[in-house]
């Protein structure tokens, strides 16, 4: 069975929910809970209600995502 | 992490590899134009249930069937289902067994009765294209080294590669580290190292390169709607040689044999 790589799709954050994690609404509608990579933690990348976001998905949970950049 | 296994490991992967082979050569018996894809499906569980294994796929991520058919323009992970097969399809099996706790995984594609030249051709140049694939794979080289050979070989002919899909470390797990793309640059990738266990599975489209994912969460298929072909093998990398683990020497045999009766 082939494996299915991770998805990358941008998104808009709407909502900070702490923890580091974020609700983010994807380019094409959907809402997602997503968390913050490890790396943007280690360098105190500071993430803000309205700032755009690239997010890694799983195809196999859909719901949930992992932000790995932040655009300017 | 990459689980590099041991000598023993890697036997008892061959043998789960080999019941995906005999269970690929039992579904080959059956492929006739009017079968119906749930059937063959039946086939393979009660199969591999048979030799005391059990399907590799079922229940994994969700997947509700023991085998992945994939008609024509399906790509891969097609869901067995009431489509019946036709005279002139090209259907590609996909199987996966657990036995002793490691996966077996392996695929072939069909050619239901007499297929178009074009079909022959991609069928034939895609298994061309799994074995320079592998002859690419020895210790020390990168799996870029591997999807570059794919992919020069088969973009020659003017077929494109799948991305969203690629091959997988096997073992304990279905998945496992590293990804194997059908498609790279030389020298780039993770560097193969003795004991790793991977599956090359080129996913060829006679179309472009895009493809899309049903609604039902698993059928992947051409967004053209052209055929597609796909062939996997599991292999081993150890010192100074490749292995290939898993075999498609039975279901060559049923199909000369399939041939022979015909004539």
């Amino acid at each position: 069975m082939a494996k299915q790589i991770s998805i990358e799709q941008d998104g808009t954050v709407t909502e900070s929910l702490g923890n580091a994690m974020f609700r983010v609404e994807l380019e094409n509608g959907h809402i997602i809970t997503a968390h913050i990579s490890g790396k943007m933690r280690m360098h105190y990348i500071k993430i803000l209600p309205g700032d755009k976001v690239k997010l890694e998905m799983s195809p196999y949970d859909l719901s949930k995502g992992r932000i790995i950049f932040r655009y300017k | 992490m990459i689980h590099y296994k041991t000598e023993e490991e890697i036997e008892l992967i061959r043998l789960s590899s080999l019941l995906v082979g005999k269970t690929l050569a039992e579904v080959a018996r059956h492929i006739k134009p009017g079968v119906k894809t749930i059937e063959l499906d039946r086939i393979a569980e009660t199969f591999i249930r048979d030799h005391h294994a059990v399907p590799g796929f079922k229940g994994y991520g969700g997947f509700p069937a023991t085998l992945c058919i994939s008609v024509n323009e399906v790509v891969v992970h097609g869901i067995p289902g009431n489509r019946e097969l036709k005279d002139g399809d090209l259907v590609s099996v996909d199987c996966g067994v657990i036995l002793n706790g490691f996966y077996g995984d392996s695929a072939y594609s069909f050619a239901v009765g007499e297929v178009s030249e074009e079909v022959r051709l991609l069928m034939d140049r895609t298994k061309e294209s799994l074995y320079r694939g592998i002859s690419a794979a020895t210790a020390g080289k990168r799996t870029g080294d591997i999807g570059f050979e794919i992919q020069t070989y088969v973009e020659s002919f003017g077929y494109s590669v799948v991305r969203d899909l690629v091959g997988h470390g096997l073992g304990r797990h279905l998945h496992e580290k590293p990804e194997v793309p059908n498609y790279g640059k030389r020298g780039v990738g993770t560097m193969l190292q003795p004991g790793l266990v991977i599956c090359i599975e080129p996913m060829i489209n006679l179309g472009g390169r895009s493809v899309v994912q049903e609604k039902d969460g698993w059928t992947i298929r051409t967004a053209d709607n052209r055929p597609s072909a796909h062939y996997e093998h599991a292999i081993a990398i150890m010192n100074g040689k490749t292995e290939i683990l898993s075999s498609f020497d039975e279901i060559e045999e049923v199909l000369k044999l399939n041939t022979q009766t015909k004539q």
